[in-house]
């Protein structure tokens, strides 16, 4: 069959929302957006473990700590589905590793700012995964098979942090002068960051329109920002806080907020590298991949060694046994 | 355990039984702060998550002992719960977290072995199996204990420790008959943390009175443990072990490493900056 009949038949499957799965055929640029997307999404829970691992030896109460923790441990586990749904379509995990560790490869850039106070961990609940949650759940039903499952169980969690994330907060919000200022500093530093997450504006926005007709993407980048303001204005009155925008505004015409202009001067800088922690988190990464060379190895020798002996050990029964005539 | 009943005497029986569950608490709890130091930061991802799960159930077991003191603790006034859980702030409330925060080092009661520093892979795996295969054998007779709830939690937590000791020693064996870098760090691992093993082995007056172990059981459960330690390092190939040369000791009774004042400065800061506020 010709590449043009292939792509018809794909784009037709795409249209009877009929999942593509790794057997079936694809166009390369279909294959390359869905690496380059899932191997950013994988990259991004692993790398975002840092900013929140880093307040495990530090959380307030023993019940806290162990919230955090298993947190922080099914970011591991969702950046594990990834790798292994990214896998599918024909790349290793070391080769994605590589690419993160080299700066071909992003990760979401909210990564890139610093958890310095302990309402952090409130507010990347409630915004930064109740972010995520909005991107992700139109994910669930992506055209690509393994991406789509995936997403399934880890929306599922996402939304369980960000119930943790706002009750965090709204303690925090019911506490003492100092709790309660930690608090709006933290949703401060954190909001307009959590904007930034869902990409930049539908106008330059490059990959839209295709992965729209792909049916990878459900919704534009602008359409899930609006969704996100309207639900994050009301739920931060439920905290007794505010959102740092004096434009943000219900416009009763269009049935939404209307919220002040996003600094994509800063989102393209820290996508760029600059931002207050890039550097910091890239070098963890590298570290521990470094630091974890030869435990990797040692595992890898000691496999081989384990699979010779039980090599000899089955030809030495074999040649042993009395041959059946 | 009331007011009424309670006996300050240093060496009575209810002084006792608090500070030996203290002393199994600590060890859980700061067990379970190094085993967290790493997550983010393992070899391999899966191992990662292995080693985090393996945090929690530490922080798992330090919780439900400290649980279960505050409720030994609820109805003594404060003069006799400072002096007995030696507290350096006056909590408002005797709970598994004004135990676990406001304690300084002299307070905590853990081995000297579970506070020391993570370093490689190798000393992080050989502390976490010396321990867990002395967990194994001592809460395999605490879950034969007279106190029903101490015995329930050793009970509990042993299914646990059975899954540690045997994820830990995998890995002994994998680094030990790995390469000649693992085998060579697996070696100064020993070297290194060998003198704080005997510690395990050395009851303080604590764990005599509450045990209830007498000294035979005591040397059986040290054979045990070297025994299982030397079976893992055969297999291994790594050199086996004793226990005759000197070794460090304190932590039981509250005189610790440097180490632990920094795990405290960083745990606590918090709710000892912002004294009975809520989380």
């Amino acid at each position: 069959m010709d590449t043009i009949t292939l792509a018809i038949q794909f784009q037709k499957k795409i249209d009877q929302d009929i999942k593509i799965e790794p057997r079936d055929w694809m166009p390369d640029e279909y294959r390359k957006t869905l690496i380059r997307q899932i191997s950013q999404h994988a990259h991004s829970e692993v790398v975002g473990m840092l900013p929140e691992g880093n307040w495990i030896t530090r959380a307030p109460s023993l019940r806290r700590k162990a919230i955090l923790l298993a947190k922080v441990q099914d970011e591991a586990g969702h950046g594990l589905y990834l790798y292994s749904a990214a896998e599918t379509l024909g790349i290793t995990r070391d080769e994605m590793y590589q690419q993160l560790h080299t700066n071909k490869a992003k990760y979401s850039s909210i990564f890139n700012y610093p958890t310095i106070s302990w309402a952090d961990m409130g507010a990347i609940g409630w915004l930064v995964d109740g972010a995520a949650i909005m991107n992700q759940v139109p994910l669930s039903r992506c055209s690509y098979g393994p991406y789509a499952r995936a997403m399934v169980r880890i929306c599922k969690e996402e939304s369980f942090h960000q119930r943790q994330g706002f009750e965090i907060l709204l303690t925090l919000s019911k506490g003492n002068k100092a709790q309660q200022k930690m608090c709006q500093d933290a949703i401060n530093r954190w909001w307009w960051p959590a904007l930034m997450m869902f990409g930049p504006s539908d106008n330059d926005s490059p990959h839209t329109a295709q992965s729209m007709q792909w049916k990878i993407k459900r919704f534009t980048n602008d359409e899930l920002r609006q969704k996100f303001v309207d639900v994050c204005a009301e739920q931060v009155k439920f905290l007794g806080m505010t959102l740092p925008d004096k434009d943000l505004k219900w416009n009763e015409a269009k049935q939404h907020y209307d919220f002040g202009p996003i600094n994509w001067d800063e989102f393209w800088n820290v996508v760029k590298g600059n931002g207050p922690c890039n550097k910091e988190r890239l070098s963890t990464r590298i570290q521990a991949w470094e630091n974890g060379a030869w435990v990797r190895e040692a595992a890898l020798a000691y496999e081989e060694k384990k699979a010779a002996r039980q090599y000899s050990y089955d030809t030495e029964n074999k040649t042993n046994q009395v041959p059946v005539s | 355990m009331n007011a009424e009943t309670i006996n300050l005497n240093p060496a009575s029986t209810n002084t006792m039984a608090i500070h030996a569950l203290l002393h199994l608490a600590d060890d859980s709890l700061i067990m379970g702060h190094r085993c967290s130091e790493w997550c983010g930061h393992g070899p391999i991802l899966e191992q990662d998550i292995a080693l985090t799960n393996i945090a929690l159930d530490f922080v798992g077991q330090s919780r439900h002992l400290y649980q279960y003191i505050a409720t030994q603790l609820q109805d003594i006034s404060n003069d006799v719960a400072l002096t007995l859980i030696d507290f350096d702030i006056l909590p408002e409330k005797i709970n598994e977290d004004s135990l676990a925060y406001l304690r300084d080092t002299h307070a905590f009661k853990n081995h000297l072995l579970v506070e020391l520093p993570n370093g490689d892979w190798a000393q992080t795996i050989l502390k976490i199996c010396s321990f867990s295969v002395y967990r194994f054998y001592l809460f395999q007779l605490l879950q034969k204990h007279t106190d029903l709830n101490l015995a329930g939690i050793a009970e509990k937590s042993l299914k646990e420790v059975q899954y540690h000791v045997k994820w830990s020693s995998e890995w002994i064996i994998r680094l030990g008959d790995g390469t000649h870098e693992s085998k060579s760090r697996m070696l100064q691992a020993i070297e290194f943390l060998w003198p704080y093993m005997g510690e395990m082995f050395e009851p303080v007056m604590y764990e005599k009175v509450y045990y209830h172990l007498d000294d035979v059981t005591y040397t059986s459960l040290k054979n045990n443990w070297l025994d299982k330690m030397n079976q893992i390092f055969e297999q291994a190939t790594l050199p086996t072990q004793s226990l005759n040369q000197w070794h460090q000791t304190g932590g039981k009774i509250g005189k610790h490493t440097e180490h632990l004042g920094y795990i405290l400065a960083e745990m606590q800061f918090l709710p000892r900056t912002f004294p009975n506020a809520i989380w």
